[in-house]
């Protein structure tokens, strides 16, 4: 992977008694998509917010472009970066040309032709021409955020910040949105993308960042993370009568058979052994419809990151109890609680 | 010191950033009706009509009744305030009298009023709107959006006593300059409380009406602890006034001295309490 654009090291965000960021380590790089996947709360905003220098952290350091947001170098951090914040965070009395331009002048771009040139073509991208003499009051929330993207973009930013930049969105912006995402990277910028939606990361991501609690979970490339949890071959059989493929259980090729109805999803040892059990499934009599190659999800590697989470809590609290050294203060006694899907 | 409190490091200040907080604020104000009207009718109401009608009362009506109590009240004035008034006729002395000492607290309680309501919710309303995101994320420095805001909360004030002022020595002049031989409007005194006394008070006042705005939760909490804290002001800017226009000798220079110290103090702390994590939306997303 690139040079990293991002670098938290041992990072902590506590607000009073409350553990936001929890000695966060990650790296994310230069000219790709990464995105913080988590449930509310797990602490993706208060990633955000630390890169920015938004919030300074209780602890740790944050380095964004080998700089430290919260020194004096902080404005060229935020110069160099666009934002879309979960709530668009628009000026409602204002029209959208107003806000565009607002913005065009906190970010150096000033009043000028400049301005005006890219104001058309931010808001050109996303749609919303005929509706930049409005007040942004009476815009719709898909069209707040598509002015909420075009003003990320206005300056030409290095890094692009995006929290839940969807929400609220109909299939069609939020299709567009993920492409402009796409298009970013392809023009040699960074994106951080944070979301809870599984599919919208789903074919984006460079790097997936699983986080839960303040904690990280996990990080490290789709592919990674999915040999990590299916090493091995894993194919799905699907057949005529429910009960034609249940005679794989006994075969040594067979690592794991898990059946639903007349689909089965079959680990295997290696793809060389696939040809020959669909020629004994075939010679057994059973009625064959598909045999496709599994492709492991986003949506699969999160909750499998969060069920072994789950489990290394569980035990790690037995383990206390058994020792008697609970005293409550487990870390992850909170991913504990969290019932596995 | 805490490492989630540190204050953010000093840059140069770029004042074209600090214009354009400044400008967008009162571009928003001027968009709000339901700010605008009050304001206009506060400043017309003390401006304008309260003043046409009693000096036209007393000067061309010249109703016996109130130019006796009103002639009555101002035997209480300084005898160096009473050297001062001019005039040949009862009318004509009254009219001066109330034209230059006693509406003099109207051009301090109106722009502090107005400039108060402006600054309380100037900066925690970004952050029940959801706007002090924008702001925390971008390039402007904590001291540059502060002292926009500041600005956008200091011209509706002084530009309600300009207009005001102007109106007002108009309708003065007019109404009661033909009875003390000419245009006497504004006095040397006016000037003093306008461009000496006001304008530090005025600072005082919102720098203080800024920290509580920084730093409470919403705009009607930074509204009602601001009318704490202004009341107390006016008071003093009041009394100040007065003093000013009665010819106190040089006590007002030295008070207005000490006022302008106290708000470059006031100002220069209230600049440290404006920080980034202080924009973010009050009901703060981990």
């Amino acid at each position: 992977m690139n040079d990293p654009v991002i670098r938290f090291v041992d990072t902590e965000r506590t607000f009073g008694d409350v553990t936001a960021l929890a000695r966060l380590s990650l790296e994310m790089p230069t000219n790709a998509i990464s995105v913080i996947l988590g449930p509310n709360g797990a602490g993706k905003t208060t990633a955000m917010r630390l890169i920015t220098g938004a919030l300074p952290p209780s602890g740790g350091a944050v380095e964004v472009f080998g700089l430290t947001p919260t020194s004096a170098d902080g404005e060229e951090v935020r110069r160099r970066c666009g934002v879309v914040t979960a709530k668009p965070s628009l000026y409602d009395r204002l029209t959208g040309r107003d806000n565009l331009g607002y913005a065009a002048e906190l970010f150096g771009l000033g009043r000028g032709a400049v301005a005006e040139a890219r104001i058309a073509d931010a808001s050109a991208r996303f749609g919303i021409v005929d509706a930049l003499d409005q007040q942004v009051g009476g815009y719709s929330t898909g069209m707040k955020t598509r002015l909420a993207l075009a003003r990320s973009i206005l300056h030409d930013p290095e890094l692009l910040l995006l929290d839940e930049p969807t929400s609220g969105l109909d299939p069609e912006s939020a299709a567009a949105v993920l492409e402009l995402i796409k298009a970013m990277t392809a023009d040699g910028r960074s994106v951080v993308l944070c979301t809870h939606l599984l599919s919208e990361a789903e074919g984006l991501a460079d790097l997936v960042v699983v986080m839960e609690g303040g904690r990280l979970m996990v990080s490290g490339r789709p592919v990674e993370l999915a040999e990590r949890h299916w090493p091995k071959p894993v194919v799905r059989f699907t057949a005529a009568g429910p009960y034609e493929l249940d005679c794989m259980t006994a075969w040594p090729e067979v690592l794991a058979y898990e059946r639903t109805a007349n689909v089965a999803t079959v680990t295997v040892t290696d793809n060389a052994a696939i040809p020959d059990l669909v020629t004994r499934l075939c010679a057994g009599g059973a009625r064959l419809l598909a045999v496709d190659p599994y492709r492991p999800t986003l949506e699969d590697l999160y909750f499998a990151e969060r069920r072994v989470a789950n489990e290394r809590a569980a035990l790690e609290a037995a383990a206390a109890v058994v020792n008697g050294t609970d005293d409550g203060s487990s870390p992850d006694r909170g991913l504990a609680t969290v019932s596995a899907p | 010191m805490r490492r989630g409190r540190t204050p953010e490091p000093k840059t140069p200040t770029d004042f074209g950033r600090v214009w354009t907080v400044a400008r967008t604020d009162l571009k928003q104000l001027v968009q709000a009706k339901d700010f605008l009207l009050p304001l206009i009718a506060l400043g017309s109401l003390f401006y304008i009509v309260v003043p046409t009608i009693l000096l036209l009362t007393i000067t061309q009506i010249g109703s016996v009744e109130v130019i006796g109590r009103v002639s009555e009240a101002l035997e209480a004035l300084p005898e160096s305030a009473e050297s001062q008034i001019r005039g040949t006729s009862p009318q004509a002395q009254t009219g001066y009298a109330l034209s230059v000492f006693l509406f003099a607290p109207v051009a301090v309680i109106v722009p502090l009023t107005i400039s108060t309501a402006v600054g309380a919710a100037t900066i925690v309303g970004e952050r029940e709107r959801g706007t002090g995101e924008f702001l925390a994320h971008s390039p402007a420095s904590t001291r540059e959006i502060y002292l926009g805001k500041l600005l956008a909360s200091l011209i509706p004030g002084y530009i309600t006593v300009a207009v005001g002022f102007g109106a007002y020595s108009l309708i003065v002049n007019l109404i009661v300059g033909p009875e003390v031989g000419g245009w006497f409007f504004p006095t040397a005194q006016w000037w003093i409380m306008i461009l000496w006394v006001l304008p530090p008070f005025l600072a005082i006042c919102l720098s203080l009406v800024l920290r509580l705005s920084a730093r409470v939760s919403s705009t009607a909490a930074a509204q009602q602890a601001s009318g704490l804290v202004s009341l107390p002001l006016i008071m003093v800017a009041y009394s100040q006034a007065t003093g000013v226009l009665f010819g106190a000798g040089y006590l007002p220079w030295i008070v207005g001295a000490l006022a302008w110290l106290g708000a470059w103090r006031g100002l220069r702390k209230g600049m440290r309490s404006v920080r980034r994590d202080r924009l973010l939306t009050v009901a703060s997303g981990i």
